[in-house]
């Protein structure tokens, strides 16, 4: 199972922190939807283009992104064109495209992982809160793991209920399915605190920086 | 919190991102389609409550921005959220929150108007009360437009919540510590 | 050294073990009994995964009740199925996952990761993602975590029950190597003919107490 649709590259947006390219996404998305005018929307729509082509990512991977938006972009766009007029469509599907391609191009050019680590950083700062980064990042490392074993375990027990005839029953399929999930989340908690992990420690995350 | 908690929140996560593996059902008039994935919500909060229910679809949230294609039809990433159905994925950790609240309440035992009340009201009318809103403003339409555009998938929720309630009381019934835990 | 001391359990009304006093020095000790014997359990209490209903643990001289951070660094644990031992999709990260709960220091965790790599042939493998390693190689970075922590004694709950006999062989030399004590579930006879020590367990007791040849006879015979 592919997890991610990083494009590997060592061009400036895979530099730049991935910070500061979910901020820039969020200002984006904002200034779009605040200021609905069709040049702006166009001039965005270009420029993101641009930044594609300049990247080296090319027109192939533009069209795979907006492929699978076409149909809505056309829907939305008609519904606009029939409520209103034909600029106003135009303007809500350029700037939809544009944000689209954008955000698409910030998940292309940052990898899943950096991406994680920035998000636990900036949850340094709830940490007053009661927000515990190390248990955050547990968390996600964990849901990575089980996905993939969870399509094991779904395909084991659909063979078996199909074994019994009951393929069809959605509920012969998840009743035994989430019963198994809960046993083995028991186990894989006991095992987690087996290897030493403290779901409480007094000081933040050990970086093997410091000894205790 | 425990290691056991952190534990269900990421199963939860994960329970949401396989029941996208679901083949959906999409009708054409808005784009949001009809995917089992929507009763990863409730499922998460009937089950394990407001606490690790709301995290586990806030979880799946990040998952999903940071690039996973784990949305119903192997889609993910940003651009993805500021789409037209963003809006129902950012109400899934507040639906799991409130569900998994009145479970509570009810000590995980509403009966079954209750559960038919709690998954309605907060497993759907929650759900649409931020997911439609949100498409009006990505799709350009009037609030009662993007209504009406939505109105073709209750049918296919009034189904899920009857499974939902289904797979909880088979599950509770087969694992009853579940209910032992906040 | 493992002592238990007037030890019973019970979930619930059920009475898993009831009064076990023993002291365990031998390097090797296995224990075996049919299923719902209490052979799970007992491992449980050894790292304080679980703490006795009755009476106390003592590991080292080290209370479970009142050390058991202290304890679980000094117990490694091996569970049956390596799939909710590994925690992390990747390989490195796994292993190295054990020794940051420790707050080693970088350089110490990164060559602990190497030399653990190295010894179960698993270098290659490193960025490989955990789930699609095979039964045994899974088995093997399991037991790799553990060693990895460098605890003195290693409890291994049914570690071959689920792995062939080629994975199983190969398991099997990787735990007769371990310099540390080894206390082992198992319904795997073939595995303990060259332990020290084999306790036989039955309903939450102790039935048999003895080198393997003569508790593997009693067992076996009882069973039949």
């Amino acid at each position: 199972m592919i997890l991610s649709d990083y494009i590997p590259g060592t061009g400036l947006l895979w530099r730049l922190p991935p910070g500061s390219k979910l901020l820039a996404l969020a200002a984006l998305g904002t200034l779009l939807l605040a200021v609905p005018r069709l040049d702006l929307a166009a001039l965005t729509f270009a420029a993101v283009i641009a930044l594609y082509l300049g990247s080296g990512l090319g027109w192939r991977v533009i069209w795979r992104i907006l492929r699978p938006m076409l149909v809505i972009l056309a829907v939305i766009a008609g519904a606009q064109w029939w409520l209103f007029d034909a600029l106003s469509a135009a303007m809500v599907a350029l700037r939809l495209a544009a944000l689209l391609l954008f955000a698409s191009l910030v998940t292309l050019t940052t990898r899943a992982s950096d991406m994680i680590a920035a998000f636990e950083r900036a949850l340094f700062w709830l940490r007053p809160l009661g927000v515990n980064p190390a248990k955050v990042s547990l968390a996600l490392s964990l849901a990575l793991r089980f996905i993939p074993v969870l399509g094991a375990i779904t395909a084991e027990v659909r063979e078996a209920q199909r074994a019994r005839g009951l393929e069809r029953s959605v509920i012969a399929t998840a009743v035994p399915v989430i019963v198994r999930l809960l046993k083995m989340a028991d186990d894989i908690a006991d095992a987690i605190e087996a290897r030493g992990y403290d779901p409480a420690p007094q000081s933040p995350r050990p970086t093997g920086d410091t000894r205790p | 919190m425990s290691t056991r908690d952190i534990v269900h929140i990421a199963l939860f996560a994960a329970l949401t991102a396989a029941l996208g593996l679901f083949p959906p059902l999409t009708l054409p008039a808005v784009g949001v389609a009809i995917t089992a994935q929507s009763m990863g919500p409730m499922l998460a909060g009937a089950l394990v409550g407001a606490k690790r229910g709301g995290l586990a679809l806030a979880l799946f949230y990040v998952l999903v921005a940071v690039g996973m294609p784990l949305l119903a039809g192997g889609r993910g990433g940003m651009g993805v959220l500021l789409g037209a159905s963003g809006g129902f994925v950012l109400a899934w950790p507040i639906a799991a929150f409130a569900i998994g609240w009145a479970y509570q309440r009810a000590r995980f035992n509403p009966g079954l108007p209750g559960e038919l009340a709690i998954l309605a009201v907060f497993g759907i009318g929650l759900v649409y009360l931020i997911g439609v809103p949100w498409i009006s403003a990505v799709a350009g339409l009037s609030l009662s437009q993007a209504f009406i555009g939505s109105l073709g998938f209750i049918p296919g929720d009034l189904i899920k919540i009857a499974v939902v309630i289904a797979v909880t009381r088979t599950v509770r019934r087969a694992y009853p510590a579940l209910s032992q835990g906040r | 050294m493992i002592e238990l001391r007037d030890v019973t359990h019970r979930y619930g009304e059920r009475v898993v073990l009831q009064d076990l006093s023993l002291r365990l020095e031998e390097r090797r000790v296995a224990v075996i009994g049919g299923n719902g014997s209490g052979k799970s359990s007992f491992a449980r209490l050894l790292n304080g995964l679980q703490l006795p209903s009755e009476g106390q643990v003592l590991i080292d001289g080290l209370d479970t009740r009142t050390e058991g951070k202290a304890v679980r660094r000094r117990v490694g644990f091996v569970f049956q199925n390596p799939d909710n031992q590994i925690v992390f999709p990747v390989v490195e990260e796994d292993l190295a996952f054990g020794l940051k709960n420790l707050r080693l220091p970088r350089d110490e965790i990164r060559a602990r990761v190497e030399s653990a790599l190295a010894r179960y042939d698993l270098t290659e493998l490193r960025e490989h993602p955990a789930h699609l390693l095979s039964g045994g190689q899974k088995q093997l970075l399991a037991l790799a975590g553990v060693m990895a922590m460098a605890p003195a004694h290693i409890v291994f709950d049914e570690p071959t029950t689920l792995l062939d006999l080629r994975n199983k062989r190969r398991v099997a030399r990787a735990i007769a190597e371990l310099p540390q004590n080894v206390v082992m579930i198992s319904h795997d006879l073939e595995l303990l003919r060259d332990f020290d020590r084999v306790i036989v367990l039955d309903e939450g007791r102790i039935v048999a107490d003895d080198r393997p040849g003569p508790a593997i006879d009693f067992y076996e015979r009882r069973m039949a």
